[in-house]
């Protein structure tokens, strides 16, 4: 774990610490669990980001990309009655195929990712809108799915089974991201595609391997929001979802130029994220300050870290500097 | 009768600028120690010296950007502790970096009197277009432009934009200019200008101080060599004692012997390794470029910059598309579609931008190092970290990087450090065909050497070596024979008998060269 995650965790502690000091309903079983359901959630969710943003790019659909595959999910297993194990397969290699577009449309053809993704969160808002022709998608009265509502909305010993599986495909992606040869070509062409290029690496097809992760994930997390919600509108369903991934890595200590962060930083800035979400609850700060409440917190972080940075280097120059002067022979 | 009189005593005693006993320290360095020199009006000073010998803060005190620790500057007779920027311009002490700070997007006249234009009368403060034009013409002239004032800088090649910063220099009525390696990235043909240039300020009493790493270049301009090493004045030559051999020798405190056992070949010469036959690129689309290179031998790819001579190295590895033509490696037809392609076939490319793409400088020197070969330092796909160092170790310890560990990032390398990175991790795995683009532009002499005995323990290897290269000297010590590349054709290649900087410079510009069979057929 780097200083930077630690420093994260400290802060998340010492947040909860002065949360539960004055609300102490923070620690309740049920809120924690509630809390830990949405971590799972937006978690899976911001991993798929982190892939995309590691390597200088950037992923904008996803939030409607919840929406669309969502609906169809919903559509797929209550009205088309569909075997839900087909579905779920159908849906993830739905994203992957929107993961692999983008990839082709940023590599092959040299369009910006803010642009594509842009397109992406427009367009797949409007299809899932059509789609349902801009009703809701839900389940009919008595339509239950015990497996599929057991491993997505259900818990084990007490805790949310969507939090289990971001556990176990965090555990998996570090594997991926820190110790795989997959993960140092991110790396290098988040620091520099070119030179990366010129080191024999097939760049193109690595960034596509990053959009696919991403909409395999973000297809994952589509199902699970789908069967936390058992009901979409897709006019708002998974609306900013994007923004909250993007911010959970900029926390997590991910730099949008690429090439920086960890898998650990993304969780942490998930828990961040949710965990500021449970405070405003909590603490009965007007719902209506949610956005606010996150966007300064965010904020204080980037700029902490950046002058930690500064102060770091700076104090480092001096170290150097006094032991120079002490080690120099007298004249 | 006064005047001349003035004049002439001036030249001859007072010296425009003098530095006594300057010394300089920074945290854990001796940047300068106890160093004088001075400079008479009209005088052209050669500063000569290594990387880290003390030539960056020497140009720093006498910009006025730093002071000196003890020791006084003299400057037209007026004793400074330490000048101040302001100090320096106004006594006429003008620079042109190596890094040029033009506008681009400007043209030539805004650019010389930028921030000082001259303006219409009238609440507007519009810039008095022609009266700015008279002012450049003059300023032009004198510096030999071959262009016009309203020429967009971006439009103009190096060379002109130096005669820009030269110009610029004029126009504050500068006394000393100091030159920064103007010729380090010149091509040949441009240099000359460039040295005119020079001859012409010296023509017209301004002073100038000329810092390159090309030493024939320092010994056709310079009325007198300073050498620096490690902060200290390690000689002066006068006119007539100016040779390559004796700046090396004051240079490093030795005689450099690598050079020449780089070029002491004399082998027969190996199969064909790579042939491009009617190759085309996105320099000269309609022009077919062939060349061969075999096994065992240094072919060194002269040309103007923009001859073609990059944009083949990169069709070669893969990075450009090839618009026509084909490539055999040893003797099969070969297909590189990309730089993995390339690496693939053993085609390796040290390129001619080290850090924007020969090295991630954000990496360590192991993580560089195994990048290209990674599979093979991985075991089910995870890298195993024992594997990578083991490689890095080997090579860092072969090619003598100097650096604390193989952990340390390659950005805090100097440049020659850098470079034997670029070249470790193609050395690392096999190389078949080396192409190295301008190998040792920007390191110091020390380290030119080792790389070029390098490249000939490559080549003794039986490894086929192709180097761009714009420096003569290089081109000329180093290959054993030379391709010269004109408007993107290979308009001639020279064996060693033909070596000569006056065969490659014709050869270069599309001219015949003087051949000694030729020659001898004359007579």
């Amino acid at each position: 774990m780097s200083k930077k995650d630690l420093g994260l965790l400290v802060l998340i502690l010492v947040v909860g610490a002065v949360v539960t000091a004055i609300n102490p309903r923070f620690l309740l079983p049920i809120n924690l669990a509630n809390t830990s359901n949405l971590i799972g959630l937006f978690g899976i969710l911001s991993i798929g980001q982190a892939f995309v943003i590691i390597t200088g790019g950037i992923e904008l659909s996803v939030g409607s990309l919840v929406a669309l595959l969502g609906t169809l999910f919903i559509d797929f297993i209550a009205v088309r009655e569909m075997d839900w194990p087909l579905a779920f397969v159908l849906i993830i290699v739905l994203g992957a195929v929107v993961g692999l577009v983008h990839g082709w449309l940023i590599t092959r053809l040299k369009l910006q990712p803010f642009v594509v993704t842009l397109c992406g969160l427009l367009i797949y808002r409007g299809v899932a809108r059509f789609y349902t022709a801009d009703g809701t998608a839900g389940f009919a009265f008595g339509q239950n799915f015990p497996d599929l509502e057991f491993l997505t909305a259900g818990r084990s010993y007490g805790v949310p089974n969507s939090f289990i599986a971001l556990i176990v495909i965090a555990v998996f992606m570090w594997v991926v991201l820190h110790r795989s040869v997959f993960g140092r070509y991110l790396y290098a062409i988040g620091k520099n595609e070119e030179a990366a290029k010129y080191s024999g690496i097939r760049t193109g097809r690595v960034v596509i391997a990053a959009y696919v992760i991403c909409g395999v994930l973000t297809a994952l997390s589509a199902i699970y929001f789908a069967m936390y919600t058992r009901s979409i509108s897709p006019a708002s369903h998974g609306q900013f979802y994007e923004l909250y991934a993007i911010a959970a890595a900029v926390l997590g200590g991910f730099s949008l130029r690429g090439g920086e962060g960890s898998l650990i930083g993304v969780i942490l800035g998930t828990v961040l994220l949710q965990e500021l979400q449970n405070l405003v609850n909590l603490l009965g700060i007007p719902s209506s300050l949610n956005f606010a409440v996150m966007g300064c917190v965010i904020l204080i972080g980037v700029l902490v870290d950046q002058q930690w940075g500064v102060f770091r280097a700076r104090r480092r120059i001096m170290e150097a500097a006094r032991r120079n002067v002490a080690g120099a022979p007298a004249e | 009768m006064n005047y001349s009189e003035t004049s002439f005593v001036q030249s001859t005693t007072a010296p425009f600028l003098s530095l006594e006993g300057v010394r300089k320290t920074y945290p854990g360095v001796v940047a300068l120690d106890g160093f004088s020199m001075e400079v008479r009006p009209g005088e052209v000073i050669g500063l000569v010296g290594e990387n880290g010998a003390g030539k960056s803060t020497l140009m720093k005190i006498l910009g006025g950007v730093t002071r000196p620790d003890s020791g006084t500057v003299t400057v037209d007779g007026v004793a400074h502790e330490g000048l101040t920027v302001e100090g320096s311009i106004g006594s006429g002490i003008a620079f042109v970096h190596q890094e040029l700070t033009l506008f681009e997007n400007l043209d030539v006249a805004a650019n010389i009197f930028f921030g000082r234009e001259p303006l219409k009368a009238g609440p507007l403060k519009l810039v008095d277009r022609a009266r700015l034009r008279e002012m450049v013409a003059p300023l032009l002239k004198r510096v030999g432009a071959n262009f016009s004032a309203d020429a967009p800088v971006a439009s103009l090649s190096l060379a002109q934009q130096q005669m820009v910063e030269i110009a610029k220099a004029l126009s504050i009525r500068a006394r000393l200019v100091i030159l920064d390696e103007p010729t380090s990235s010149l091509p040949i043909a441009e240099t000359e200008k460039l040295l005119d240039v020079i001859k012409g300020l010296k023509a017209e009493g301004i002073s100038v101080i000329f810092i390159s790493h090309r030493l024939h270049e320092v010994e056709r301009v310079a009325d007198r060599v300073v050498v620096l090493r490690d902060g200290m004045l390690a000689g002066t030559l006068p006119k007539d004692q100016i040779n390559h051999d004796q700046m090396v020798k004051l240079m490093i405190g030795r005689m450099l012997k690598e050079r020449e056992k780089a070029s002491e070949a004399g082998r027969a010469p190996g199969r064909v390794a790579l042939s491009a036959s009617a190759v085309r690129t996105s320099a000269y689309a309609d022009r077919p470029v062939d060349l061969e290179v075999r096994r065992g031998e240094i072919l060194g790819l002269a040309g103007l910059v923009g001859s073609g001579r990059t944009e083949l190295a990169r069709v070669l590895f893969g990075i450009d598309e090839r618009l026509g033509g084909s490539v055999a490696l040893e003797g099969k037809a070969l297909d590189v579609r990309s730089a993995a392609d390339a690496v693939a076939s053993g085609i390796f490319l040290v390129p001619e931008d080290r850090k924007l793409t020969g090295i991630l400088l954000d990496l360590s020197i192991a993580e560089n190092i195994s990048l290209p070969n990674l599979p093979a330092h991985a075991k089910r796909s995870l890298v195993s970290t024992r594997a990578e160092l083991a490689t890095a170790e080997k090579q860092k310890k072969d090619l003598g990087i100097k650096a604390p560990s193989v952990l340390t990032r390659t950005g805090t390398l100097s440049g020659g450090n850098q470079q034997k990175v670029v070249l470790a991790k193609w050395l690392a795995m096999s190389p078949k065909i080396m192409i190295l683009d301008e190998p040792t532009r920007g390191i110091d002499i020390g380290a030119k050497a080792e790389i070029y005995g390098l490249m000939r323990a490559l080549a003794d290897a039986g490894v086929a070596v192709l180097m761009i290269s714009s420096d003569m000297e290089e081109v000329i010590g180093v290959s054993d024979r030379i391709a010269v590349m004109h408007e993107g054709q290979i308009s001639g290649i020279l064996d060693k008998d033909d070596f000569s900087q006056e065969n490659v410079l014709l050869l270069a510009v599309g001219k015949k060269p003087k051949l000694a069979q030729a020659v001898g057929e004359a007579q």
